[in-house]
């Protein structure tokens, strides 16, 4: 099963690449944007068909290498 | 004094570690990180570079390795543990040291000398150094010290703090901040000091013909207070 997740940084932890990329935006017209933070998107194909367990598999991946839980929280978006 | 260097894929400054523990009278050995027990050391150091090219985050494929079971049970037992640059991102990565080291505020890549004010002497890696302010290198990406509110309080509370960036008369201010590190912090300790990570580089400072002999000065002070 494909599990997909998306990590990406806490609110309170400053984000100068996503900050780059807001004011680029704006320099080549999209001007009507509130801020811009960039996170990191994973799909996980795990030798598993029962989804709830592809799941947790793909959260314990996340608090134990995927994300730093210091500065990012990670998010199962959908399985297939 | 025996010393291990530990060797990941993509650590590059290994072996001017390794030379300048030599240097000192350490006898030094390289452990590669695929091994799965130190040898006897009294000191164990993760050197700088880019270990598994910097992936996923700095230090988080290098903290996971064989090796880090041995250096984390080695650091838990009371063993010293020294992490340079990218070895301070592997310590933090691996939970000895708490925080993270985050991308450099300004986004550009940092080389150059700094001057750096140790905060705390009572530990084996700074006690005996008459030096206020010590001027050492420093050539990283991903410097930017943070952490949360709590620990940083901690951290604070415990005196964990190592050194602080500041001028060349120990000044600490935002002017002297390279990389948007919470509060000037260029490196830290565990809370019982047996472990450091630092983001600058005396192995790279142990020499008139290099950048600099403040390096020396650690390194010395080092070697005299493990004995």
């Amino acid at each position: 099963m494909k599990v997909s997740v998306i990590i990406t940084l806490k609110k309170d932890v400053l984000d100068p690449q996503g900050k780059v990329i807001h004011q680029t935006l704006n320099g080549i017209g999209f001007d009507n944007i509130n801020e811009v933070r960039q996170g990191k998107y994973f799909e996980i194909d795990v030798k598993e068909n029962d989804k709830k367990k592809s799941e947790d598999k793909v959260e314990d991946m996340c608090k134990k290498l995927l994300a730093n839980l210091v500065i990012e929280d990670y998010k199962v978006i959908g399985s297939q | 004094m025996h010393s291990s260097v530990i060797i990941f894929p993509g650590s590059n400054c290994d072996r001017d570690m390794d030379v300048a523990l030599k240097k000192f009278g350490f006898k030094n050995k390289m452990v590669w990180h695929n091994d799965n027990e130190l040898p006897k050391s009294d000191l164990v150091v993760l050197p700088g570079g880019f270990s598994y090219g910097d992936y996923l985050r700095c230090g988080s494929m290098a903290s996971k390795s064989k090796i880090m079971k041995s250096v984390i049970n080695f650091a838990k037992g009371g063993g010293k543990v020294m992490g340079i640059c990218n070895g301070f991102q592997i310590l933090v990565e691996s939970g000895l040291l708490p925080g993270v080291l985050l991308r450099n505020k300004y986004l550009e890549f940092i080389c150059k000398n700094v001057f750096v004010k140790v905060n705390s002497k009572d530990n084996s890696y700074f006690k005996g150094i008459n030096k206020e302010t010590l001027e050492l290198h420093i050539a990283h990406n991903e410097g930017n010290y943070f952490c949360s509110k709590n620990q940083i309080k901690e951290i604070k509370n415990n005196n964990q703090v190592a050194l602080h960036y500041c001028d060349k008369n120990g000044k600490i201010d935002e002017n002297q901040n390279p990389n948007g590190s919470i509060h000037n912090i260029a490196g830290i300790f565990n809370k019982e000091k047996n472990i450091l990570g630092m983001m600058p580089h005396p192995e790279r400072m142990i020499d008139q013909a290099l950048l600099g002999e403040d390096g020396s000065v650690f390194f010395k002070n080092l070697i005299n207070n493990i004995r």
